[in-house]
């Protein structure tokens, strides 16, 4: 399985390449960017066929680092990983192909891209809690690049927004780390950060009460967990249309999925005592985020909200503490990644670089669905997808989340479902006033004109995100083949210790 | 047990057509050649499988069954009995008759066809599905080309009423999904056969105790919280009143063709919805909320005949025509599960109120589908013009089309020897049987329809004639032969019932049975 740890080091290494070529072209920029992907995508599917669902956790690499501390450069996977990782094959590629019209520093901005790529690929593989957080570190530096270069509207404040939040993020979890390096000392008599043994360590109640929500707070705060969660509109609104789609696709998953690995995996007692709290934070978040969503008056923030609302989706998944709702969490984080990929690629890309507006009531005027017929019908689509419709992914993860809700937290499930249903609102809302109003009746031609038509690239790497939620959609086992079997070793570990 | 996948082949068909359409983008004309072909290969397919069709004991035919997410409890499960394939033979009728009508779409016809093959795929899988998962994608997906359809070609307040339509429909489908999924917990399975033997032995309440742990709900409160959820998603889209509202407003701004197909066909999901799968599954739950629910259902009959009568465009009219005759069939369903019936003879009483059931969906299908068609001629006819106060005497210059229609009206009032009559007969002969009060209050609603059907044909086709109609040309050749097969299916129905009843009978025979015990 050590071809899994080469996505990491190709992607640096594309980096390598962009940094060092003074006087690249921006035509070479971009194929070195997306060959480097391919091949990092490429070596992700390679490894993902080669796994074994039900040998449970693969080693992918292991070299001791800082032994003082028990720090190793540590690599595995398990289902769960794995889905993540394809997750991030597939936008990473998409999201150079939406970049494809930067024509200002390109060299840069792909160098900055590939950084952050491989810091992703990192963090889904790490088994070292000090080395996953390294990793996350690695993925926030290029992040504040991106954005506040080049970003749109308000730039700067975007990105330094989301950093310094990401930043406190992991301060909270590096307060935590340091926590746990010494308890489990204590507790083992030898230090360790590796994730499997800390898993099976029986930390002391008390330790769980405020070392899990430190953990699970400082991740989610990556996830968009309410009322932690505002950098995300503003940061999204604010990058550029590849960086939204991979920080609302991707990254947020990072902090949903560090959540999972060092906060519920090894913290099942913390858990339930936080549950009520932490579920409570989740459904504001889903309700919090439709219903901004559906206020809003710029095409950018209407999706930027939407995702906080979808994370909401996850974050309740994780605490489920059950099979359903776990395995329904990581199944939306792929399939939002996907989704959010998709509208935010429909808004930022295909309509904001044409028409430089994103005020629906601009849009309005501009008979979308004539002259861009293709981001209509792919919007309607993604629209669609995203409302939960059944035959897209979005329906199999949240129909797993909800049946794991009605276990754990029967009201929950009804708020959620209250949640889906402004989705249905927010986004038709969307949809209409961009592309479907009619001009008023006496107007002759509407405000309407000829925009550029949508380029090559952009219609496969929408088609690419399409295909992944369809195919998820309608035969969801190609992922929960990998993530079930996992969640339930992840479950049988948490139960040993009593706690479920 | 898993034969020639004729299912899946005719869900497929429609939908490879409309794909085919959107991507070779045809030609208006040809387009609509091409999906009436289409369409009309479905049709074969559809009766065929009629044809085949041995009734038996009425257990499923035609049944595919593969695993799909074993994980979930969801298997890719399809088949039909005779009430299933009835339907599927609908749907498969009035879709060329819609595609037919009217003169083609100014504005994308290709999209517009492609749409409707679309709708036509979704209503076949709905007819078909007997696996919660895959039956609710069929359900919910069916609403995006109807959505489409009356947003980007529909009248006045389309743009209103097409999003009405969708998230009033959503709400009861998550209202539905949140059902299923509790039931999922308790059972581990979504096969709606599997969930009806659960249900009828009277094993969901303590199933549901036992996974649901909610505030110590007791595991009948949990069942019949199950039960609403369910049956709202399928009252909105009957329409049981009071979550009727979105109806006339769609069914009036939809451009007439779309109309025929949502009062025909997508209509009948709803009630083939309480039939298939509220009924089987919540046998008690239905019985212990049957007073509420029969006010409801003679509700439905009441007001909604008591509006057509008080309305003056046509559309609208037959639209809140619709929901009256659409409330028999709900009265017919409740009422089947009442223990211990008033008069006469249980088990015949509710097998005449089902088979009732059955048919009336069937005729009304048919009969309003029709309806609206030549409605459609005469909007087309007049610019637009569909007031009652915009006619009069036409049949002095549109004798055909007068007869035609009026055959159609007839029909829809429930005259003996027309198809209509059937089944509101027998929904009645089963409800007095069971329960007399309700039948006595109910049938008021047959004679406000006979009043304001005929008022309809008085004011339209009777009486002074507006020098304006003077010209108006009578049907032509093609439109004629468009409503012949299903005026000739009218009239045979009508006298030969029987034709329908050999074939729905045993599956019906078979539910009533079980629900009943």
């Amino acid at each position: 399985m050590s071809i899994l740890a080469w996505p990491i080091y190709v992607s640096f290494l594309g980096m390598l390449v962009l940094l060092l070529g003074n006087g690249m072209r921006s035509a070479t920029a971009r194929r070195v960017a997306l060959g480097t992907m391919l091949l990092a995508a490429l070596l992700t599917f390679v490894g993902a066929a080669r796994y074994d669902a039900s040998g449970g956790w693969a080693e992918v690499a292991r070299v001791p680092w800082i032994p003082q501390f028990g720090i190793e450069y540590h690599l595995a996977v398990d289902g769960i990983s794995i889905c993540l990782l394809l997750l991030t094959a597939i936008a990473s590629v998409v999201g150079v192909l939406f970049s494809w019209n930067i024509e200002h520093r390109t060299r840069g901005f792909y160098a900055f891209y590939l950084a952050l790529i491989g810091g992703v690929y990192g963090v889904f593989l790490s088994r070292d809690l000090f080395l996953l957080l390294v990793f996350y570190e690695i993925a926030i530096v290029p992040k504040y690049f991106l954005i506040a270069i080049w970003g749109s509207t308000r730039k700067e404040y975007g990105a330094m927004k989301l950093v310094l939040y990401s930043f406190v993020g992991s301060a909270l979890s590096l307060a935590g780390i340091v926590a746990i390096l010494a308890m489990g000392w204590r507790q083992l008599g030898a230090p360790t950060m590796d994730l499997g043994v800390l898993g099976n360590v029986n930390w002391p109640h008390g330790f769980q009460l405020w070392v899990f929500p430190l953990m699970f707070i400082g991740f989610a705060f990556l996830a968009g967990l309410w009322p932690f969660h505002s950098w995300a509109p503003t940061g999204h609104v604010a990058a550029p249309t590849a960086m939204s789609m991979l920080l609302a696709g991707v990254v947020m998953k990072l902090g949903a999925y560090g959540a999972l690995r060092t906060g519920v995996a090894l913290f099942p007692e913390g858990l339930v005592a936080w549950q009520g709290t932490l579920v409570t934070l989740g459904v504001v978040g889903i309700l919090y985020g439709a219903l901004v969503a559906l206020v809003q008056q710029d095409f950018k923030f209407v999706i930027g909200f939407s995702s906080v609302s979808h994370m909401g989706f996850v974050i309740i998944g994780l605490l489920t503490l059950n099979r359903y709702g776990l395995s329904g969490s990581v199944l939306q984080m792929f399939s939002h990644g996907v989704l959010a990929g998709l509208l935010f690629g429909v808004v930022g890309r295909m309509v904001y670089d044409r028409t430089h507006t994103r005020q629906l009531g601009d849009l309005e005027q501009m008979q979308l669905n004539k002259y861009l017929p293709f981001a209509a019908g792919t919007f309607v689509v993604a629209g669609v997808a995203a409302m939960g419709l059944p035959g897209f992914s979005g329906f199999v993860a949240e129909l797993s989340i909800l049946t794991g809700a009605w276990s754990a937290f029967p009201g929950v499930a009804i708020l959620a479902g209250v949640g889906i249903v402004l989705g249905v609102a927010y986004t038709l809302r969307a949809m209409r006033r961009a592309f479907f109003t009619d001009p008023p009746a006496g107007a002759s031609e509407g405000g309407g004109h000829e925009l550029p038509p949508i380029t090559i690239q952009e219609k496969v790497g929408a088609l690419i995100l399409l295909l992944a939620s369809v195919v998820v959609g309608l035969y969801p086992r190609i992922l929960l083949d990998y993530i079930m079997p996992s969640v339930d070793g992840l479950l049988a570990t948490m139960a040993k210790g009593g706690a479920l | 047990m898993n034969g020639f996948p004729v299912i899946t082949l005719l869900t497929l068909l429609p939908v490879v057509a409309g794909v085919a359409l959107l991507l070779g983008r045809p030609a208006g004309a040809t387009a609509r050649r091409f999906a009436v072909g289409a369409a009309f290969l479905v049709l074969l397919g559809a009766l065929g499988m009629w044809i085949g069709f041995t009734p038996g004991d009425g257990a499923m035919a035609y049944v595919e069954r593969h695993a799909w997410v074993p994980a979930l409890g969801v298997d890719y499960f399809v088949g039909v009995d005779g009430i299933g394939l009835l339907l599927v033979v609908l749907a498969a009728i009035l879709t060329p008759m819609s595609l037919l009508s009217g003169s083609l779409p100014k504005d994308r016809p290709t999209l517009y066809y492609a749409l409707v093959l679309f709708l036509e795929a979704g209503l076949i899988g709905t007819f078909t599905a007997l696996n919660f998962f895959h039956w609710f994608i069929f359900w919910e997906l069916s609403l995006i080309p109807a959505f489409f359809l009356v947003k980007l070609w529909g009248g006045a307040q389309r743009d209103a009423a097409a999003t009405q339509f969708f998230v009033y429909t959503m709400v009861g489908s998550i209202a539905m999904l949140l059902a299923f999924l509790a039931l999922f917990l308790a059972t581990g399975t979504f096969d709606f056969l599997a969930l009806a033997r659960q249900g009828q032995d009277g094993k969901l309440p303590e199933a549901l105790a036992k996974v649901v742990g909610w505030s110590g709900l007791s595991g009948k409160t949990l069942a019949m919280l199950a039960f609403t959820g369910v049956f709202l998603g399928f009252a909105v889209k009957v329409p049981c009143m009071p979550f009727h509202t979105w109806l006339p407003d769609t069914y009036a701004t939809a451009p007439t063709p779309v109309t025929m197909l949502l009062t025909g066909a997508m209509s009948k999901m709803g009630v083939y919805g309480f039939v298939r799968i509220l009924l089987p599954i919540f046998p008690d739950q239905l019985r212990a909320a049957l007073p509420v629910l029969t006010v409801l259902a003679i509700a439905t009959i009441l007001l909604a005949s008591w509006s057509a009568f008080a309305q003056v465009d046509l559309k609208r009219m037959l639209a809140y025509s619709s929901i009256n005759h659409l409330g028999y069939c709900l009265l017919g369903i409740f009422l089947v599960v009442k223990l211990n019936p008033a008069v006469g003879d249980p088990a015949a009483s509710r097998a005449a109120i089902m088979n009732g059931v059955v048919l009336q969906m069937f005729n009304h299908g048919l009969t309003a589908a029709t309806f609206f068609c030549l409605l459609g001629m005469l909007e087309e006819r007049s610019g637009g013009l569909r007031s009652m106060g915009d006619f009069g005497g036409l049949r002095k210059v549109v004798p055909i089309y007068a007869g035609l229609l009026g055959i159609t009206a007839f029909a829809s009032l429930g005259l003996p020897g027309l198809n209509g009559f059937v089944g509101e007969f027998l929904i009645f002969r089963g409800a007095f049987g069971i329960s007399p009060w309700a039948a006595v209050v109910a049938a008021p609603g047959l004679l406000i329809t006979a009043i304001f059907l005929l008022t309809f044909y008085q004011r339209v086709f009777l009486g002074p004639l507006e020098p304006r109609w003077a010209k108006l040309p009578d049907m032509t050749v093609n439109e004629r032969w468009l409503v012949a097969p299903a005026l000739v299916l009218m009239l045979v129905l009508g006298v030969m019932p029987q034709l329908v009843l050999g074939v729905i009978n045993p599956a019906v025979t078979q539910l009533v049975e079980a629900v009943s015990r």
